[in-house]
């Protein structure tokens, strides 16, 4: 009874401050994808009409996700989990190649990616468990849930996916570090090194030639750099470069515009958004991101149970390191791994299953402003 | 569901740790933010060039080189239009994938396309590949476009010589600036492709005919598709030269060389133009300014007749008897003998132990330095040129242009020799014999000369002592302005020789064509003075002139002007191992001299000036429509 009374006034400023929030980082996607595509061939539906769409259906996870209690999707965790894999299997042999990887799953007219599932999916999972039973001990807090992520992690690289790999193992790092790995250094070295894994990575990688460069990548990632050369990740320097401080204006962008800029409406979304609007441009976008984050910790912080707390921290972490990720990599800080720029990028699993994440997180805030009631 | 599993102290530890999570965000953005910076204010200006180089690509556009006119405003060498094929270097993705499609396409070399790839200049500026295109060819590549990413047929003019092998010597070629030539300040303009004269006129006058490349802005997107295109600077086409030459004298000269060795020089004696300029054998330019293989150039370079050689300004041969003529003026001038001055040949001349024979073993009897020129007794010439001594030669052999270049603008003019004691000790390190003397009196031993410094000396003699640089470009036409400049001659001063020498000398002279040895230079037309010589090329001979290999024969000499009352044309010949001057060079001599009255009918024998004009062209039906 109490608790109808608590959802009917769930929505309340913070809600709004926060869904505010992602229909402007929306709307910062739908206009830098027009950007950079609004020259392709006409007759084709526009990419930004397809990303509305994608918008939409994300909404209706969205509002699921929110409204449905987390607890409830909580103990769906073990199962959902065995479906993400069985789907990672099924990928491996029937899934359609793009672009080299095996990453898609035809579905009529629409295909999805099962990996960018299976990031949330993680998230509800070592959530679970860290929450289900106090974990105890190397075993329980470290090895066990290490092998539950190890299987879907294998699979996702099999494809190969080495950006959605690498955030398994971020949320992972970011979950230990939470529930507390009894030595705190552990958890917080684990967490920094995966976080300035980019800046570190510079140096290392910068050191090396060419060849081995490309030796290692493409041992990684075969598709990393189809070209070769560095030309996706130079065209990208040169993109947001060439921004200056005040940008070249919306359509100016001549790195996208031209085609230069490779995959301008995807992955390399922030790199049109930073040549048209600058470094000004620039700087309102991380805040909003930050902002983003921010709000996601403090549900986190607030939150009433441990399961909620651990999903609002993993969610956070995942969204957190794939923006990080991205704009490290669009910026040439970071070799291209191929991970969308979370809320802005082109693309309908990654956008389902972002606004997803966000409402799951909002229903850990709804679940804590009950409590009080 | 409630706190239970969330402990105190647990709860405590998570906040402290959420904390930790928020100092990362914002370190991590911190970084990001830095790296932006740099990226767009720091080295923003940098990459903003990067970006719109990008996006324009500097398409150069070559000028239209200067066309070239004989003296009348006959064309000797145009351009016509050529495709030619070049790559964009920013646009290849696989450069070994690339190189390896257009050798299969076009069966070139692969090893010439990485070359030509790796080529000197900036990495915007594409790169050519191959010129003159065939339409088989520039179809094949642009049908295949779209596997070929970078590559760009042009149409460009290349140069043609309609002539052929006419005057090819003169004109020489054109071909792509070398490497070493793109390092020296004169081709500081130019980049890997240009195209500037390699040899004669199109290198000496290249600065004129080059021209100045312009370029346009052409606007593509990332598969190298034109957008839009912008001029931003036109080309300037190269100017226009007028040649001294009369082509149809030329060609005479030329056809009467036919399949022999040799040189023709014709010059106006009273303004130093270069009216012909024969060498054979000769190449045809049109080939060599096409691109060549190595084994083309080999063939060509290794012709054992030697047909990139300007036989007349880079063949240096002892002048023979001709160089008697220089040496009866030093005597005279040099009060050495005097007119009447007589010595007895018998056919010999002896010096210490040795014998110097004339080429008459019977001898010449009494002569004078008159007979002594009609009938080249040599006796008379060891004997003054004993007395006068090598020093006092050289004085003489020098002011009449001896022993130095003529100053023609012709890349790789030779000097020839004009010994002395200096000269000696200087070059060959040993002190001057006089024996060696009594053979340069008669042309032989170390003094060497090429054909257009005998021209020249004949000229000089016949202009009484005034002589002047041989011209080879009476006029440029500046394409930009439409004025047609005029080259002034060059004077070089006059000889220190009185009148009554010269009168003297060109009296002999023309008795030599009347009654001495070059009486087959004899014209109906009008008077020629000449002097005949017979270069000897192995110093011993036996048996007759047939027996002798054709390499080891003399070559044939004859110096002329005409007419000797007031000469218009004078005129040097030289034939390769044809042996005697006055049989197989002074008929050519005549037929020249005879041709060039007949083509200026009308104004020579008149004596009024032969000045260049468009007589027979005028301007605007001469010039085509240049590329």
């Amino acid at each position: 009874m109490m608790k109808r009374v608590a959802e009917g006034r769930a929505f309340d400023t913070f809600d709004l401050r926060y869904v505010g929030l992602i229909l402007v980082l929306l709307g910062i996607g739908v206009l830098s994808i027009h950007s950079a595509t609004h020259t392709q061939a006409v007759g084709a539906v526009p990419y930004y009409l397809k990303q509305l769409v994608w918008i939409g259906i994300g909404a209706v996870a969205f509002v699921v996700l929110w409204a449905w209690d987390y607890h409830a999707i909580a103990r769906l965790a073990y199962p959902a989990y065995a479906l993400v894999l069985l789907l990672l299997v099924f990928v491996l042999f029937e899934g359609r190649m793009s672009k080299g990887a095996q990453r898609w799953i035809a579905l009529g007219p629409f295909s999805f990616q099962p990996s960018e599932f299976a990031k949330l999916v993680l998230v509800v999972v070592l959530a679970h468990y860290y929450s289900k039973a106090p974990r105890v001990g190397w075993l329980q807090r470290v090895i066990v849930p290490g092998l539950l992520v190890l299987p879907g992690l294998l699979l996702i690289l099999k494809q190969p996916d080495l950006g959605s790999g690498l955030s398994f193992v971020a949320v992972y790092a970011a979950m230990l570090l939470m529930v507390g790995v009894r030595s705190q250094t552990v958890g917080i070295v684990l967490l920094f090194s995966v976080m300035l894994f980019p800046f570190v990575w510079e140096g290392i990688w910068g050191a090396l030639h060419d060849y081995q460069r490309q030796r290692i990548m493409a041992f990684v990632d075969p598709n990393y750099d189809p070209s070769g050369k560095g030309y996706h990740a130079l065209q990208s320097r040169i993109a947001i470069g060439s921004g200056e401080l005040m940008g070249k204006g919306l359509f100016g962008g001549t790195q996208s515009q031209l085609k230069f800029l490779p995959e301008g409406h995807t992955d390399f979304i922030f790199a049109v958004y930073a040549e048209e609007w600058g470094f000004v441009g620039v700087l309102v976008l991380l805040a909003l991101f930050v902002a983003l984050i921010w709000m996601s910790l403090d549900i986190a912080s607030k939150a009433k149970d441990q399961l909620g707390a651990l999903l609002a921290v993993g969610i956070s972490s995942m969204l957190c390191f794939c923006i990080v990720v991205n704009i490290g990599m669009t910026a040439g800080m970071f070799p291209i791994v191929g991970i969308p720029l979370p809320l802005v990028s082109y693309g309908g699993s990654a956008m389902v299953m972002s606004l997803a994440s966000l409402g799951l997180l909002l229903n850990v805030k709804r679940k804590r402003l009950s409590l009080f009631y | 569901m409630v706190l239970g599993s969330y402990s105190e102290a647990e709860y405590g530890d998570f906040q402290r740790r959420l904390l930790i999570l928020r100092a990362g965000l914002l370190l991590v953005v911190i970084l990001l933010g830095l790296r932006l910076w740099h990226l767009q204010i720091k080295e923003g200006a940098y990459y903003r060039d990067l970006s719109e180089n990008n996006r324009t690509r500097k398409v150069l556009m070559e000028p239209a080189r200067g066309l070239i006119y004989d003296r009348h405003g006959v064309l000797l060498a145009n351009n016509v239009p050529s495709f030619s094929l070049y790559v964009a270097l920013e646009e290849i993705k696989d450069r070994e994938a690339l190189i390896q499609k257009l050798s299969d396409l076009l069966e070139l070399d692969p090893a010439l396309i990485r070359k030509k790839l790796g080529g000197k200049g900036g990495k915007l500026v594409p790169r050519k590949i191959k010129d003159r295109l065939t339409l088989r060819d520039a179809v094949l590549i642009e049908s295949h476009r779209l596997d070929l990413p970078g590559v760009m047929i042009q149409v460009e003019s290349q140069r043609n010589y309609p002539g052929g092998m006419t005057a090819s010597h003169v004109l020489g070629y054109v071909g792509e600036v070398s490497a070493e030539q793109l390092e020296k300040p004169e081709f500081s303009d130019l980049h890997q492709g240009s195209i500037v004269g390699q040899y004669g006129i199109e290198k000496s006058f290249d600065r004129y005919v080059r021209g100045k490349a312009g370029y346009k802005r052409v606007e593509v997107d990332a598969h190298g598709h034109e957008k839009k295109s912008v001029v931003v600077e036109k080309p300037h086409p190269g100017n226009d030269l007028y040649l001294t030459i009369d082509v149809r004298l030329q060609k005479l000269a030329e056809d009467l060389l036919g399949r022999e060795a040799g040189a023709i020089v014709a010059l106006d004696p009273n303004n130093g133009d270069v009216l012909a300029m024969a060498s054979r054998p000769a190449f045809d330019p049109n080939v060599l300014s096409r691109e060549l293989t190595p084994k083309q150039w080999a063939e060509i370079v290794q012709d054992e007749g030697r047909p990139l050689n300007n036989r007349a300004s880079q063949g240096q041969y002892p002048p023979g008897s001709t160089f008697k003529v220089p040496m009866a003026i030093a005597a005279l001038e040099s009060k050495t003998i005097s007119p009447s001055s007589t010595v007895f040949c018998n056919g010999g001349y002896q010096y210490g132990n040795r014998t110097f024979r004339d080429w008459k073993a019977a001898g010449h009897g009494v002569v004078n330095v008159h007979s002594a020129l009609v009938h080249s007794c040599d006796v008379y010439f060891y004997t003054i040129g004993q007395r006068m001594g090598i020093d006092l030669m050289a004085e003489f052999g020098k002011q009449f242009g001896l022993g130095q270049s003529t100053g023609i603008n012709l890349p790789a003019e030779r000097s020839g020799i004009m010994p002395s004691t200096e000269w000696k000790k200087k070059v060959k390190k040993e002190p001057w014999l006089p024996g060696e003397t009594i053979s340069v009196a008669i042309g032989q031993g170390y003094v060497t000369v090429t054909p257009l410094q005998m021209a020249n000396l004949i000229a000089t003699v016949a202009n009484d002592g005034l002589h002047y640089r041989p011209r080879l470009v009476w006029a440029v036409m500046d394409r930009s302005t439409g004025n047609l400049l005029e080259l002034p001659a060059v004077p070089q001063g006059r000889v220190n020789v009185k009148p009554e020498t010269f009168r003297l000398v060109k009296e002999a002279l023309a008795d030599v064509v009347k009654v001495g040895t070059a009486t087959r230079a004899k014209s109906s037309m009008v008077t020629i003075g000449g002097k005949t010589g017979t270069a000897q090329v192995a110093a011993l001979r036996s048996g007759p002139e047939e027996s002798i290999p054709k390499k080891s024969r003399d070559h044939a000499w004859f110096v002329a002007f005409a007419p000797v009352e007031s000469p218009k044309i004078a005129v040097a010949v030289l034939v390769e191992h044809m042996g005697h001057g006055g049989s197989a060079a002074a008929p050519l001599a005549k037929e020249i001299i005879e041709a060039y009255f007949k083509l200026n009918d009308e104004v020579s024998l008149s004596g009024s000036e032969t000045s260049p004009g468009f007589s027979t062209a005028p301007l605007s039906q001469a010039r085509p429509d240049s590329l």
